[in-house]
């Protein structure tokens, strides 16, 4: 699928602000609300929007403890990727799987009610999982900006 | 604090999964009348429960191959370098996400770049630049994957 540079502009718009009111963006990217949604459209039909999923702010339902976990496993193991993931699936705390190259192979992201809570996950369910070499939190103090923007 | 129940979070989980339904379809879904299923995504989205879409697109497709996150500590510490790194780093395009953090870093940035060439001179020229910082390690995202999180199902018990 082509894009042209209506379709970037529509894109970059959008992706900046997803809520938009569609109007708006429409002004905003220059095209007509008919254009727009036939664009929108093309670009769902082309695979290039993959989901768009309503975003949950835990904290309003009182999950005001957020950690990022970083891993590294043992990779000794050639299963040590597939087992850790397929049990942190299992974890209804986690709320993000990431995998990586680089020092870090596996984070998660791990909401907790408060402080109490989150050790009884980490303790519990966190450090039961299978595989893991080393393991690093980065509790969360506030999200600064958060946008799935791309600079198109 | 907002208090859910089944029905509210059957809503949660079905909009988690398409943020784009009507009320009409989702009250379809879940055995509700449209204009209950309504009111009850209002009074979620009141409470400050659903705050917005999440889309995801095919970001190799739009040309952005890379993405990396960056574990940033400051080099110098003290409210006016926090305000000073904070400005500047937002204002950077390339950069998606920008977390405040407590642990070996000061924050966790999200960044996405066309190729790796890209992503070294948005590091170059634009994050090793930031006042104030020091220690940067950056990690190449490979996969990544949103759950549903703790949405009817049983949830880990405190700790007694």
């Amino acid at each position: 699928m082509q894009l042209d540079d209506t379709d970037r502009r529509i894109l970059r718009h959008w992706l900046a602000e997803p809520g938009q009111d569609r109007a708006v963006l429409a002004e905003r990217a220059g095209v007509t609300p008919a254009t727009l949604w036939r664009r929108l459209d093309r670009l769902r039909a082309g695979g290039l929007i993959r989901s768009e999923g309503a975003r949950i702010d835990w904290r309003a339902l009182g999950y005001a403890v957020e950690v990022s976990l970083r891993f590294t496993l043992d990779k000794t193991n050639p299963r040590a990727f597939d087992e850790f993931i397929a049990a942190a699936r299992e974890v209804p705390e986690v709320i993000g799987i990431e995998t990586f190259l680089g020092r870090v192979d596996v984070r998660l992201n791990v909401i907790a009610r408060d402080m109490g809570h989150w050790t009884g996950i980490y303790r519990d369910r966190i450090l039961t999982l299978p595989h893991i070499a080393e393991v690093e939190a980065l509790m969360l103090v506030a999200t600064i900006k958060e946008t799935g923007g791309l600079p198109l | 604090m907002i208090d859910l129940d089944d029905t509210d979070r059957a809503i949660l989980r079905e909009l988690v999964a398409d943020g784009t339904l009507s009320a009409g379809e989702l009250g379809r879904r879940l055995g509700l009348s449209q204009p209950a299923a309504w009111r009850r995504v209002r009074r979620l989205e009141e409470a400050g429960v659903l705050k917005g879409l999440a889309v995801e697109v095919d970001r190799e497709k739009l040309g952005f191959g890379v993405t990396v996150f960056l574990g940033v500590k400051l080099a110098t510490k003290g409210r006016v370098s926090l305000e000073d790194f904070e400005r500047a780093v937002q204002a950077i395009p390339e950069v998606q996400v920008v977390q405040h953090v407590l642990g070996l870093f000061d924050y966790r940035l999200r960044v996405v770049a066309r190729d790796i060439a890209d992503f070294e001179r948005v590091l170059r020229r634009r994050i090793m630049t930031l006042p104030g910082v020091g220690n940067v390690e950056a990690n190449v995202l490979l996969t990544e994957e949103r759950r549903p999180g703790p949405l009817g199902v049983a949830e880990t018990a405190a700790n007694p």
